[in-house]
């Protein structure tokens, strides 16, 4: 009923990225450790624009801790650099305010705001503080055209909190288009979402792909089958390897490994985010 | 009820009637209460002004302050020092001083003798002792839970500090014999009608600041900020700095109806800012209910009110009504009354469009 | 000689703030809960003991029978209000203080009524009347007393946590709820005999109490802040911190006291422990799960 627009979408990304064109995510030498246990040790980690990435890897391999890391959210050593920024050793929204945007296992949205003022205030972390004192007039164009692409038009007075899951992740990933980020890092987006949503996410996700840098973290092979354009696999915290989806399918240590992670990962799958929560990115 | 059922639903005309049915009432109360009963509503009216801050931090902001009597305190402090110095004339001693203290006027009291530094030191002196824990607490991320415990425990160290230096806060006994209000003598009526409309004009002030903020983009912020901290981290804001503002707002309006609540009810002592009466703010606010705009003003103006009236009657009757609002309210309503009424009307729309 | 006197002023506040506490860190560390009416509970072992020494006599004898019986007194009301109201509320920490502290109020107004708003006073026993000469300094025997009791307290807290089946359902379910309850631990069961426990280790501060000066219905109140920020200083879900962050404010507020006056030290304290919190927002020692992130 309410679908992904992905002509809203392009109007959204714009075409004139002349000013981000060389952007690129590198990480060097990334370490992430929690009380002695290394849960990221030595990745080196490059994204450009136009490659859609996903990187995926069996549980505990130190995914969510990566995203984790290059926001902020724990402490990590080594480099990671957006646009030339470094952005380790920054505090989390500073980090957002160099265009850096995330989501979450689960879709975290405010449930109390309606669609509309979710997107309103993913659009304003730049406003001018004595402009925030007055009542919102106009949402930006911006957030229409969010509106449009998500699909939650009709629904843009509804509160976040009663969305269904799919279309909260999708707000989600509306937020980070108005909050203008240019580099996306998206963890399970499509967990729990129905086969012909899963579609028009991908479809999405494309989309943003070729304006913006995007890495996705994905169990679902089917999924990363259908629209990545490159794979990084990720085992024990470290890289495993990296390619196009047949190189790394084909690739002798990730078929070792992750072969007797095969059933775990595709179990993943039909049930949604089955994750354990007790292994990857314990941070407290 | 109707009060309460219009305040429960947002929407402009609705907020802008009950506003006015407020402000009429303020304006007529002098007519049909007694001098004494005036007096008591503007003493009132200076407590529901804590009341609204709280609304702000706490219903809005999640931010659960259980010290809001240090910020009433030190606005109350403040002017009751700058009156006993007035009181006193130029180059004066305060009384108490002469009687418990060295005779004479300590130097951090002597900023206080001009009016205006009176003023500007009520609005920031608060200010900025919220920010700085405000800051302390927030930027570290310290769960919700050890800001409260952390609140009252400023509440309990401010109540120490006062009554240990008797010579120059009064100690126990406070501060109180004020003859005088900028030059306008306390025992005459008319100028007790002022104050009573000074203290009404102010609260008003208030709730319209309080509205403001609650429903400009900044309101939306730090209802966001409450609920889902992280986001807002990862959209490019700082919660912390969101959660100050609402602090140092919600001190700066205790702050005032302190420094009003002086010169209207004539003493300030450590019995009105401590632990107890800090907690106590909250359960008008809780009545009213917590995220509405005028429930906070009219549950704590409820309050006080049946504080005063079953005080008088069963003194021992007030403390068992307090303590069972605490446990009904907050277990079993934590909306406040404002939510009873929404669901009431609520439910005879549905009945309506039934129908 | 000074410092001596003061190091043992200081230890000896701490063994009282470590007895207010250690209910605190298994209802509020362990738990999450918020419970206000702990310093009332304190009041009611206290009063138990005033109680008892009535019915008894003999200072030494009630002490003794005091002792147990205000750790059931205390224990029985938390279990009482665990099960009326606060289990309704396991979500909703920030409004189980609320109501908690409405519990409070109503718990005084009955201690008045029942007891007057005046004070009472337990005679110590013989035994733990004068002091000790160590070094030409006097120990008060029941300061010693108290300090004992403390450590006794602590060590069979640790024990019970750490050596019974008990203990450890109940950090089992305090590290991780859901799990524990797929396991087979009754969650449910599990909070109210935790709940017990932490009401009842109040009760028994209140008994000690009583051998350091009158009691009255107030008594709570004058311990309950200073306790909650024990437990914030020291972290949450485990009884160690507790001990460390008791000790170190009873030791700072008596050297400050010693530079300063009390009033002073108060203030300097609670401006320690928000300065320690900005090194440490957890507390001293913290327990590393998800949950809490």
């Amino acid at each position: 009923m309410n679908d992904i627009d992905l002509t809203a979408a392009d109007a959204l990304l714009g075409t004139d990225t002349a000013r981000f064109r060389h952007d690129y995510l590198e990480v060097r030498g990334l370490r992430v450790e929690f009380d002695g246990f290394v849960a990221v040790r030595d990745v080196d980690l490059t994204v450009t624009q136009g490659d859609l990435r996903f990187l995926i890897g069996p549980n505990g391999a130190g995914k969510t801790t990566l995203i984790d890391a290059v926001t902020g959210l724990v402490r990590a050593t080594g480099s990671a650099a957006f646009g030339g920024t470094e952005l380790l050793g920054r505090t989390t929204h500073r980090i957002a305010r160099a265009g850096v945007g995330r989501t979450f296992q689960t879709a975290s949205v405010f449930e109390e705001l309606t669609v509309l003022q979710n997107l309103d205030i993913a659009a304003g972390a730049r406003r001018r503080p004595l402009s925030l004192l007055r009542r919102r007039a106009d949402p930006p164009a911006a957030v229409d055209q969010a509106l449009e692409t998500i699909g939650l038009t009709a629904l843009r007075d509804t509160p976040a909190g009663v969305l269904a899951h799919g279309q909260k992740q999708w707000l989600e990933i509306g937020m980070l288009l108005v909050q203008d980020a240019h580099l996306l890092l998206l963890d399970e987006p499509v967990a729990g979402m129905t086969q012909a949503e899963r579609e028009e996410t991908g479809q999405l996700l494309r989309r943003i792909g070729s304006q913006r840098v995007v890495v996705v973290v994905e169990h679902d092979m089917e999924f990363l089958r259908s629209f990545a354009d490159s794979v990084t696999v990720m085992h024990q915290g470290q890289v495993l390897a990296e390619g196009t989806v047949n190189e790394v399918q084909n690739d002798p240590a990730v078929v070792e490994v992750y072969l007797g992670a095969d059933a775990a990962s595709s179990d993943a799958t039909t049930t949604g985010s089955a994750e354990p929560v007790a292994t990857e990115g314990d941070h407290s | 009820m109707t009060v309460l059922s219009a305040l429960a639903r947002p929407g402009r005309t609705r907020t802008l009637a009950a506003y006015g049915l407020a402000a009429a009432l303020l304006l007529l109360a002098p007519t049909v209460l007694s001098p004494f009963r005036l007096d008591l509503l503007a003493k009132f009216l200076c407590l529901a002004m804590v009341a609204v801050g709280i609304g702000l931090a706490w219903g809005r902001g999640g931010l659960l302050t259980l010290g809001q009597g240090v910020y009433f305190g030190l606005g109350g402090y403040l002017m009751a020092m700058h009156l006993k110095l007035a009181d006193a004339g130029p180059g004066g001693v305060p009384d108490f001083m002469l009687l418990y203290g060295t005779g004479q006027v300590p130097g951090w009291w002597e900023p206080l003798r001009s009016p205006i530094a009176a003023i500007l030191l009520i609005l920031l002196v608060p200010a900025a002792l919220a920010a700085a824990l405000g800051w302390a607490v927030f930027t570290r991320r310290v769960r919700g839970a050890y800001f409260a415990i952390l609140s009252q425990a400023l509440a309990a160290a401010f109540t120490i500090l006062l009554i240990g230096q008797q010579q120059t806060t009064g100690g126990t006994n406070g501060l109180n014999g004020f003859r005088a209000f900028f030059g306008y003598d306390l025992a005459d009526p008319a100028n007790r009608l002022m104050l009573y409309f000074i203290a009404a004009a102010v609260l008003l002030g208030m709730v319209a600041v309080a509205h403001q903020l609650a429903t400009s983009r900044f309101g939306e912020l730090l209802v966001a900020v409450r609920d889902q901290e992280d986001r807002g981290r990862f959209l490019g804001y700082d919660p912390a700095l969101v959660k100050v503002v609402a602090y140092v707002v919600a001190a700066v309006m205790a702050a005032i109806g302190g420094a009003l609540f002086v010169p209207i009810v004539g003493i300030i002592s450590p019995a009105d800012v401590g632990v107890v009466p800090s907690i106590g703010f909250l359960i008008g606010v809780a009545i009213g209910g917590r995220a509405t705009l005028l429930g906070p003003v009219l549950g704590s103006i409820a309050v006080s009110w049946a504080q005063t009236s079953i005080s008088e009657q069963f003194p021992s009757g007030w403390i068992y009504f307090q303590g069972a609002l605490f446990i009904l309210v907050v277990a079993f309503l934590p909306g406040g009354l404002a939510s009873v009424a929404g669901v009431a009307r609520r439910r005879r729309t549905a009945e309506r469009s039934r129908a | 000689m000074d410092i001596i006197a003061q190091l043992f002023a200081g230890l000896s506040l701490g063994s009282v703030l470590l007895l207010a506490a250690l209910g605190l860190s298994l209802t509020f560390g362990q738990m999450g809960v918020i419970n206000m009416a702990h310093g009332e509970f304190m009041m009611a072992g206290a009063y138990t003991a005033f109680v008892v020494q009535g019915v008894v006599g003999d200072a030494g004898v009630s002490l003794l029978l005091a002792l147990p019986l205000g750790f059931v007194v205390g224990g029985l009301l938390g279990l009482l209000l665990e099960a009326t109201l606060i289990h309704r509320m396991y979500r909703r920490p920030l409004d189980t203080l609320l109501v908690t502290w409405g519990v409070a109020l109503v718990l005084q107004q009955v201690a008045r009524d029942v007891f007057g708003a005046p004070n009472v006073d337990v005679r110590a026993p013989a035994w733990l009347s004068g002091a000790v000469e160590i070094g030409g300094l006097a120990l008060p025997r029941t300061r010693l007393f108290i300090l004992a009791l403390a450590a006794v307290c602590v060590v069979a807290l640790a024990l019970a946590l750490r050596a019974t089946p008990l203990g450890r359902r109940i950090r089992a379910v305090v590290q991780n709820r859901d799990l524990a309850e797929a396991s087979g631990i009754s969650s449910r069961t599990t909070d109210r005999v935790t709940f017990f426990i932490g009401s009842g280790l109040a009760g028994i501060a209140g008994v000690a109490l009583t051998l350091l000066g009158s009691i009255g219905p107030t008594l709570g109140t004058n311990y309950i802040v200073d306790a909650f920020l024990v437990v914030v200083a020291g972290g949450i879900g485990q009884v160690k911190g507790t001990v460390i962050a008791a000790t170190a404010l009873g030791l700072m507020q008596a050297f400050f006291e010693y530079s300063t006056t009390a009033s002073v030290a108060k203030v300097l304290v609670f401006v320690a422990v928000v300065a320690f919190l900005q090194l440490r927002p957890q507390g001293l020692v913290s327990v590393r799960t998800r949950s809490l992130a």
